[in-house]
């Protein structure tokens, strides 16, 4: 099944536990750098829980803990001398709801850039261009070029979204995280948002968790479908190439899911 | 569309269909909300005319000059000297030594407590701050005079250091509102959402950067009303600055000598004999009205102060 060689992030029998329960249950699972790779899979199934070990936002749940290894760049995220903070500078994340911080436009996308040690240096941009590049590179310049100093909150949701994905590429991570980044948002906002991780990918690496399967088969690359085994822990079904799951999937749990018949 | 249901529904069902109830009960539990609501701003009116009445005789006295009165450095109300200087600069040293206990100790246990404690630490801390929040201010008193009063006589000497002294009760206030400040700031600090601390977290923002430029800044109106609800309590406290300031109107920077607040002249003075209708009683209605000034305009300061600073920077 495992049909990649080594991805730009490795996962490998992973668990993941919430105190004594087993959220994600022996996952293994490559990621393909410069693709999208989806997380499907029905409600509770571990998915977010699953993204979110990838640049360790679960240590800030105090009761979770992991067993088996997440390697970026061959080097395990989890082990002792791994600082959370610099995982979490390479490999960036979006949120479900949109949350920009309470400032303005300019702020929110230069706050990030600051605190990664941004600093103008020759032959290089300035802040105020690294604002507007990445703000180009998130299909929203052209709405707030003109209200750089408004709040971010004044902004719609789907405007909201997409500062953020701008804020998170300020700081030159090398994957982003994508934890339902669709779901508050209207069909039109969710649209615009697809496109833009189909440009991004040509520049990051992305995984994106989603329960929307016509996302997933509109958007990604590599499809990964996870299910919630017989104890309620998530586990990995199949995954691979996008087109393949969708169409012609190995696993008879997967065509039931991808055709409506449960989930 | 169900059709049976339509068909029950004649011409004279639809006339009552949407008529407007009387709704009795909702009615009398409105008005009681509404009483309810208003009982603080007649509580409010109510005093300021008790005030105002009372201090009227005091402020319209040929003996009261309002320059005198506000530049004044002596408060004799037996020679008819009414400079009312002395008493707010005690009010002033004891409110700001307190506020300089309060405010850096109260904010770091709030942001402790929010930020860094543990679920069981936290638990600990944050009822022995109720504890403490919960004694009264009459111990408070004897503990700046019998502990707070003598240890600073110990490090800075008996002959710099008066059995009174304004340093000690401004001390042992902050003691007191510092778990005022602790408490609100707590509550401000826990109220900023969760997901604005992972966005930070989330784009590689250390702990520190996280609480310093995310949390604190989305909390910082709350944290400044905490303050100023502080302020208001320091101005205000009696008890203390009662037992331990001293007792006497007395024009001094100095912390360590003994000095007499706004508050506690005016529970001192109200305690001895005192014929009403005397200038000496009118005048402390005076002081009262003042006091009552300050802590009124602090309030509008705070409004102010939390406005400008939720609004976007």
């Amino acid at each position: 099944m495992d049909t990649f060689i080594t991805g730009k992030i490795d996962v490998k029998h992973v668990s993941i536990y919430y105190g004594k329960f087993r959220a994600v249950k022996d996952v293994t699972i490559s990621i393909p750098d410069h693709k999208i790779t989806a997380l499907i899979g029905p409600s509770g199934c571990g998915k977010s829980t699953l993204l979110r070990s990838l640049n360790r936002m679960n240590d800030l749940i105090p009761s979770s803990h992991i067993e088996g290894s997440i390697t970026f760049h061959g080097m395990d995220i989890y082990e002792r001398s791994v600082d959370p903070v610099e995982v979490r500078r390479h490999i960036g994340m979006v949120f479900q709801k949109p949350n920009p911080f309470p400032r303005s436009i300019y702020e929110n996308v230069a706050w990030g850039a600051r605190i990664n040690g941004f600093q103008q240096r020759l032959g290089h941009p300035s802040l105020d261009e690294w604002v507007e590049i990445c703000l180009i590179k998130a299909a929203l310049w052209d709405e707030v070029k003109d209200k750089l100093r408004s709040s971010g909150l004044s902004l719609s949701g789907g405007q909201q979204q997409r500062l953020c994905i701008a804020r998170a590429i300020a700081t030159r991570p090398e994957v982003i995280l994508m934890d339902e980044p669709a779901s508050a948002l209207d069909p039109i906002a969710t649209l615009r948002i697809e496109e833009l991780m189909r440009e991004l990918a040509a520049e990051f690496t992305i995984v994106v968790v989603t329960h929307n399967m016509q996302q997933a088969a509109r958007v990604s690359d590599y499809t990964a479908f996870l299910t919630m085994d017989h104890d309620r822990s998530g586990i990995l079904v199949e995954h691979g190439n996008t087109p393949q799951i969708f169409t012609n999937p190995v696993d008879s749990r997967t065509e039931g899911y991808i055709t409506g018949r449960f989930g | 569309m169900i059709p049976s249901q339509t068909k029950l529904i004649d011409e004279k069902v639809t006339s009552q269909l949407l008529k407007k109830r009387n709704r009795l009960g909702e009615r009398f539990i409105e008005s009681t909300l509404v009483f309810c609501g208003f009982i603080s701003i007649f509580i409010t009116l109510g005093i300021v005319f008790e005030l105002g009445k009372e201090a009227l005789p005091f402020f319209s006295s040929t003996d009261f000059k309002l320059i005198k009165f506000l530049t004044g450095t002596t408060w004799q109300p037996q020679i008819k000297l009414f400079g009312v200087l002395p008493l707010v600069m005690a009010t002033l040293t004891t409110t700001v030594i307190a506020l300089l206990i309060a405010i850096p100790f109260g904010i770091g246990i709030a942001i402790y407590l929010s930020e860094y404690a543990s679920v069981k630490l936290r638990s600990t801390i944050k009822p022995t701050l109720e504890i403490l929040a919960g004694i009264p201010t009459v111990v408070y008193g004897y503990f700046a005079l019998s502990f707070v009063t003598p240890f600073l006589r110990v490090l800075f000497g008996k002959d710099v250091v008066e059995i009174y002294n304004t340093a000690s009760a401004g001390i042992v206030m902050g003691i007191l509102i510092l778990p005022l400040i602790a408490s609100m700031s707590e509550d401000a600090l826990a109220a900023v959402p969760r997901s604005l601390r992972e966005a930070a977290y989330g784009l590689g923002a250390t702990k520190i950067e996280t609480t310093y430029r995310v949390v604190i800044p989305a909390a910082i109106s709350g944290l400044a009303a905490a303050i100023i609800v502080g302020i208001s309590r320091a101005i205000g406290e009696t008890m203390i600055v009662a037992l331990a300031a001293g007792a006497g109107p007395k024009f001094t920077f100095n912390p360590f000598q003994g000095a007499e607040t706004m508050t506690g002249h005016i529970v001192r003075v109200s305690g001895g004999d005192l014929s009403y209708d005397s200038i000496d009683y009118n005048s402390l209605f005076g002081i009262s009205l003042l006091l009552f000034f300050m802590t009124l305009s602090l309030n509008m300061l705070s409004q102010w102060v939390v406005r400008k600073l939720s609004e976007v920077k």
